[in-house]
């Protein structure tokens, strides 16, 4: 049985992360757990990142978790499919300029930005369903492809920051906000989104299910 | 932005006040059976009020959320009786995405910015209860039973600039008459705030949605009774919505 290690650093929705995961369990026969302990970050075959609140919180409780070392050893040399959820996706980019400047892991080149305010009665932060739209057709996207019509899903959304990937080949789907918002990057085994799979009832799952059914290298 | 259908679920010690009128539902006043009914069949997200908590001072409904949460996929926000950081806290840990405050925003606004810097703004709605009195709108607390005094108005922007990440505004005028949202209040709250509005309070027909957002200018509609009582489904606003050209999720139909 695969394990799925979400990862917790005192920042993020865990439960409802878990709670998604643990819904999709029997049929994808992995097991699930929440941990802030190396030992079972370094047996997972799948890790989560989730991530609510500011950049600059998470990125210290990343940092501080002690357990970047791990995770980084995972992602990078073993390959091993990892998600990034909101913050945790944002986390992702060299810098973001939430109240500040910070350093970001630096695993998909880009800045996280606030939101444009490209109109007086603009809400900000974004935060409801949106279309998404695909800009480039990974090997996740076409599974995920043949679960759903792509056309016609919607993806929960809640923040007031945007990743800017550096480079077009990591931006994988955008929404439209009145300006283009970045929904989904990837990098081989790296994915990320800005919206909340936990939280887009059954498209939602479906996108776990289909991470799930990723290999080590995409 | 695709307009937010809320139901709101009124608990009240444990059990929903007004059940739904599903003939499959055996359990009229479970609210977990009750939110993922709703969660199946449109719902963008999901409100619970615990209608009595702040009135009787009593603890709110930890366990209700925990079960909730653990089978639906939308988000979820919780209101009433919500006090302090440790309650929001309680809430978020078993599964809450949002904690709604009220009262206890008006008795402490600082709780607002701990609890927006502590869990981040999006977890932060600040519900406010408005009523009429000659040309301007006071804020009432307690579930409606005492006038603070305080402009609807300059307190919704206050609690923007303290970091509430919405604002669910009721208007106690058109709670429960099927007259319509008070459109007046919606439209100037939501032109004075940039965070998003929910409007809720009053509506009783497929066209007060359409007005909610066309004149209200509100980013969600919140209603209760006409979904409990199943005068329309959820379903129903969303098509009649599309039918006014307002965008809304739909991706639920197919399933």
């Amino acid at each position: 049985m695969k394990l799925v290690s979400i990862i917790d650093y005192g920042c993020g929705n865990i439960r409802s992360v878990f709670n998604a995961f643990n819904a999709i369990r029997e049929s994808k026969n992995i097991s699930v757990r929440v941990t802030n302990k190396e030992e079972e970050i370094k047996r997972a075959n799948y890790l989560v990142l989730p991530g609510v609140g500011s950049f600059e919180s998470c990125i210290k409780g990343l940092k501080n978790s002690n357990l970047l070392g791990t995770i980084t050893q995972k992602v990078k040399d073993d390959c091993i499919p990892f998600l990034g959820i909101c913050v945790g996706m944002q986390m992702l980019a060299t810098h973001s300029y939430e109240n500040g400047k910070f350093d970001g892991l630096n695993w998909i080149e880009g800045e996280v930005k606030k939101m444009q305010k490209t109109h007086e009665s603009l809400k900000i932060p974004h935060m409801g369903w949106g279309n998404l739209e695909l800009k480039k057709e990974t090997a996740f996207i076409k599974k995920l492809k043949t679960k759903l019509e792509f056309e016609k899903v919607s993806a929960y959304f809640v923040h007031s920051y945007n990743f800017l990937t550096k480079n077009d080949k990591n931006k994988i789907m955008t929404t439209d906000y009145e300006q283009e918002i970045t929904a989904m990057i990837s990098e081989n085994n790296i994915i990320g989104t800005q919206f909340h799979p936990e939280k887009s009832n059954f498209f939602g799952l479906i996108f776990l299910e289909t991470f799930l059914e990723l290999e080590k290298i995409l | 932005m695709k307009v937010r259908i809320i139901p709101c679920l009124d608990v009240d010690k444990g059990r929903v006040v007004k059940g739904i009128n599903f003939v499959d539902l055996i359990d009229a006043g479970d609210p977990v059976a009750q939110a993922k009914i709703y969660s199946e069949s449109g719902a963008d997200e999901i409100t619970f009020l615990d209608i009595t908590a702040t009135h009787e001072k009593r603890n709110p409904m930890v366990d209700i959320i925990e079960k909730t949460a653990y089978q639906c996929f939308v988000p979820l926000t919780v209101g009433g009786g919500v006090r302090k950081l440790s309650d929001m806290d309680k809430f978020l840990t078993v599964g809450a995405d949002k904690v709604s405050i009220n009262s206890a925003a008006i008795n402490n606004p600082k709780l607002i910015m701990e609890g927006a810097k502590r869990f981040g703004n999006q977890c932060i709605v600040v519900a406010i209860d408005a009523k009429k009195i000659k040309n301007t709108w006071k804020v009432f607390i307690n579930g409606g039973r005492v006038n603070t005094n305080l402009d609807a108005i300059t307190w919704a922007k206050e609690v923007e600039d303290l970091g509430a990440g919405e604002i669910l505004l009721t208007s106690m005028d058109r709670d429960g008459t099927k007259e319509g949202f008070d459109l007046d209040l919606t439209e100037k709250i939501s032109e004075s705030v940039n965070i998003p509005v929910i409007a809720s309070g009053g509506v009783g027909t497929l066209d007060h949605f359409v007005d909610g957002v066309k004149k209200g200018k509100a980013s969600a509609l919140l209603a209760a009774s006409v979904f409990h009582f199943g005068e329309f489904s959820i379903n129903e606003v969303k098509k009649h919505l599309i039918l006014n050209d307002i965008d809304v999720r739909m991706d639920y139909i197919s399933r």
